[in-house]
């Protein structure tokens, strides 16, 4: 099971950086999405995959007795889950009124000389 | 309890971004209330530098969780002069923005989204938890994406799509780095993790870790080769933005190395050298950039990198005499660079153009301004007795008592180049005949406005002056605070003491 996460973490950061290495912009967000899901997943392997217990302690007990499964990669993974979610929102209003504007898709366009910007 | 103290700037400024919601259509509310708070931000700062220059350093457990456990809010030395510094520019920036930038962009929120901005900015000065400090990212990034593309002008746009992509692919490095260093020591205290990763008997993930953590937070604060973002999209939006960016928005890069580096990866040789090797070139690439633009604006977006180049290059040597170097220079640019933009914004509205080869005869127009522009510029180059002299005297010392002969040299050349750069400015605006060219339509020149609206452009550049004539007039008392600073940071045993002992 590690084996077969690391390997999709390792797939989904390569095509994440392909794709934003691209020229188009439709990939470039494409890129950024691939990219946050490859963290994400990381983030959940490196907490460990163990199959335990849920992380509450017994009221008579001081300490856990058995392993537990750990639940704060899983609180990080939700939250930035959240945070790119509105990251991506963004980012696809953002090139739609870039498209708009520019009238292009091709990142190498965007070189206009504004001397007098 | 007097260590809550810290969390009112965050408070402070959230109420007010959430209040500025309210008066959505009515802009003259806005500005008053966003200049109000900006205020009282301020004198929260300078109680909280007080209370922690007195008494030491203050901790909040967020939710009254015990220490590794919770999140916690760590006011240190140099938090509390960073929270500071903040307030100061914060305040400028937003009486200068309220005059300067068009009444367009302040209909759609910008001064609400600018209160968010500093809000992160506050955050992530005080947190004491890795995760937390991500968040805090998050709060400054997705801010500083609306503030750059909110008006939607064409050069906006494409330097928005920039900055983002590199901004948002940095976070996603941080969180990289940060889910090895949880796989690594099982907690996300800053404090904690400093202890635990010494038992970490895995010397090549630590090196990874760090690695990662230095290149997500180089992404941030514009160190070569991840800089390439940053004069392509400083220049574009109103020079409010660009001032509040180039003061502030680098420098927590800068802060979080400063952190990560004396913190969690002291003693690291590679690390060291590997932040002198990015110093060097970094300096030699915003310096030799600055030389080649014709647009002020661009010139300074170099600048910058230039001189983050001077902090990162401290930052490697890591001795007690170049870290207080490194935090007197960090003081001095954060006030300065802010200060730059502004004066950018207004040769913006006298000349309507920041390309050198359009505008001159600045000093024959406004000679006052002018002197006034000086002394800023002056203090950027580090002319004697002003600002940016005393912390390259430091950076240059400790360079040349550790035997990093190139990287002297390195800050030599820059100091020179920045010179030049400014010289050429000079000339070419302020001494230079104006060159022909034809009265801009539909805009408000300078002298058009009314003299209320003049001061309120004039009013947040004097204020900086003033502030920076103090850091190099009593240079003593800047050296001494970046001495007590520098210190505490290289015995981190404090911060972890503070943070993991309370009571």
């Amino acid at each position: 099971m590690e084996i077969l996460l690391a390997i999709m973490t390792g797939i989904l950061y390569a095509a994440g950086t392909y794709l934003i290495l691209r020229r188009s912009i439709v990939k470039l967000i494409i890129g950024i999405i691939l990219f946050g899901n490859g963290v994400n997943l990381l983030i959940f392997l490196l907490g460990r995959i163990t199959k335990g217990e849920p992380p509450i302690i017994e009221p008579h007990l001081e300490t856990f007795q058995d392993i537990y499964a750990d639940p704060v990669p899983q609180a990080l993974i939700l939250t930035s889950i959240v945070i790119s979610f509105g990251l991506q929102a963004f980012a696809i209003i953002l090139v739609k009124r870039a498209y708009k504007v520019l009238n292009t898709d091709d990142l190498d366009m965007l070189n206009t000389k504004d001397e007098d910007s | 309890m007097i260590s809550n103290i810290i969390t009112y700037p965050l408070i402070c400024h959230m109420f007010f971004s959430i209040l500025l919601m309210f008066f959505w259509q009515n802009i003259r509310i806005q500005k008053t209330l966003s200049v109000l708070g900006n205020s009282i931000a301020l004198v929260i700062a300078v109680f909280i530098f007080i209370t922690v220059y007195k008494d030491g350093t203050l901790v909040v457990n967020a939710g009254n969780w015990p220490a590794p456990f919770g999140i916690v809010f760590v006011g240190d030395m140099l938090s509390a002069t960073l929270l500071l510094l903040t307030a100061i520019s914060g305040l400028a920036v937003s009486i200068f923005s309220i005059v300067s930038v068009m009444r367009a962009r302040l209909r759609f929120g910008f001064l609400s989204v600018y209160h968010f901005l500093l809000l992160g900015l506050n955050g992530a000065f005080l947190t004491g938890d890795v995760f937390n400090l991500y968040v805090w990212f998050e709060i400054i990034i997705i801010s500083s994406f609306v503030l750059i593309s909110i008006g939607g002008e064409k050069n906006q746009l494409e330097g928005a799509v920039k900055y983002f992509t590199l901004n948002f692919f940095g976070s996603l490095l941080f969180l990289t780095a940060l889910g090895t260093i949880y796989g690594l020591t099982g907690t996300l205290n800053m404090a904690d993790i400093a202890i635990k990763i010494e038992s970490v008997n895995n010397p090549i993930l630590v090196d990874v870790c760090a690695v990662l953590f230095l290149t997500a937070f180089g992404v941030k604060s514009a160190v070569f080769p991840l800089n390439f973002w940053l004069p392509a999209s400083y220049h574009t939006p109103p020079s409010a933005v660009s001032a509040i960016f180039s003061g502030l928005l680098t420098k927590v890069g800068v802060y979080a190395l400063i952190r990560m580096m004396t913190l969690i990866f002291p003693g690291d040789q590679f690390l060291q050298q590997l932040l002198i090797i990015l110093a060097i070139l970094t300096i030699l690439s915003g310096s030799f950039g600055a030389i080649l633009q014709n647009n002020i604006r661009r010139v300074f977006s170099f600048l910058i990198i230039c001189h983050i180049g001077f902090m990162i290059g401290g930052l490697g040597i890591l001795n007690v005499f170049a870290i207080s170097g490194v935090i007197f220079y960090l003081i001095h640019d954060i006030v300065v660079k802010t200060n730059i933009f502004l004066i950018g914004g207004i040769i913006y509205r006298i000349k309507a153009t920041t390309n050198m080869k359009k505008i001159g005869g600045l000093y024959k127009d406004m000679p006052k301004l002018s002197f006034l522009f000086i002394i800023v510029l002056f203090s950027l180059v580090g002319v004697p007795p002003l600002s940016g002299f005393w912390p390259k005297l430091s950076l240059f010392l400790s360079s040349y008592e550790s035997g990093e002969y190139l990287l002297l040299a390195a800050f030599i050349l820059a100091s020179l180049i920045t010179l030049i750069v400014i010289a050429k400015i000079w000339s070419e605006a302020f001494w230079k005949k104006q060159p022909e060219v034809l009265p801009r339509k539909r805009f408000i020149y300078f002298n058009e406005l009314r003299p209320l609206q003049k001061w309120q452009f004039i009013t947040p550049v004097v204020f900086l002056a003033i502030v920076s004539l103090y850091i190099g007039f009593g240079a003593e008392h800047i050296q001494i605070l970046s001495m007590r600073i520098a210190e505490d940071l290289m015995n981190s045993q404090n911060y972890i003491d503070a943070v993991l002992n309370q009571n």
